[in-house]
């Protein structure tokens, strides 16, 4: 089970890692977010952004047009 | 990272705040430096457009095709807004932030913004009109912050 979900769903670069980064700050250290987007380009975007701050990425995937992400909070 | 921003168009107004957003995201530290056409994006109240003139690289989506826009068709009033009325369209339709979004989440990220006061004076702007946030600075006080950053961008 996931902390919490983000539905980032039909918005476009930098909104989804945005809207993430704010959700990030939310949950608790340790705890886990669920971000949904369309956009394909997030794919690499939110590995790249896990590499840079230091966020573990626990899953990346697709189901259809949905991509879906799950970060976990390392500080 | 610092940004220079030397543009206020629609079109040039989104790489320096996307940019500037992401990288404070990223928890790297952020500083623009709002220079010339730049400056206005600044303003309370953006009024942002595009101009299709001399711009080669404009192929607007229209009824699956792509439009370019002859130079000599700009020259005809209500074109520029059009095109501008034609890229906002697009920007809402393909989930694109707006510049005033993406400018609050920059200063809620602590971007830090200094209006270049030359221009100000050049221009006529006021700093009343401008909103809450940016400090006044030169190009020394841009200088200072660029030898501190690892990335330094003039858009």
């Amino acid at each position: 089970m996931v902390d919490q979900t983000l539905d980032a769903k039909g918005l476009n670069c930098p909104l989804p890692i945005l809207r993430a980064k704010k959700a990030l700050q939310t949950i608790p250290v340790g705890g886990t977010l669920e971000v949904l987007a369309t956009d394909p380009g997030s794919v690499k975007d939110f590995q790249a952004f896990c590499n840079t701050t230091g966020t573990e990425l626990v899953e990346s995937g697709q189901q259809g047009t949905t991509y879906r992400f799950v970060l976990r909070r390392k500080h | 990272m610092s940004i220079i921003v030397t543009k206020g168009s629609l079109d040039w107004a989104y790489p320096p705040f996307i940019l500037a957003t992401t990288a404070a995201a990223m928890g790297v530290d952020v500083t623009m430096f709002f220079t010339f056409y730049g400056l206005p994006l600044l303003l309370k109240n953006l009024d942002l457009n595009i101009s299709p003139l001399g711009n080669a690289a404009m192929k607007m989506p229209l009824a699956g095709m792509h439009m370019t826009m002859p130079n000599i068709a700009c020259m005809i009033p209500g074109v520029d807004a059009a095109a501008s009325r034609l890229m906002k369209n697009l920007i809402k339709k393909k989930g694109v932030a707006s510049i005033t979004e993406l400018r609050a989440l920059a200063v809620e990220a602590g971007v830090r913004m200094i209006a270049c006061q030359m221009t100000l004076d050049l221009f006529e702007y006021k700093l009343e009109d401008m909103i809450e946030g940016p400090e006044l600075g030169g190009a020394a006080t841009y200088i200072e912050v660029a030898t501190q950053a690892q990335i330094n961008l003039f858009i």
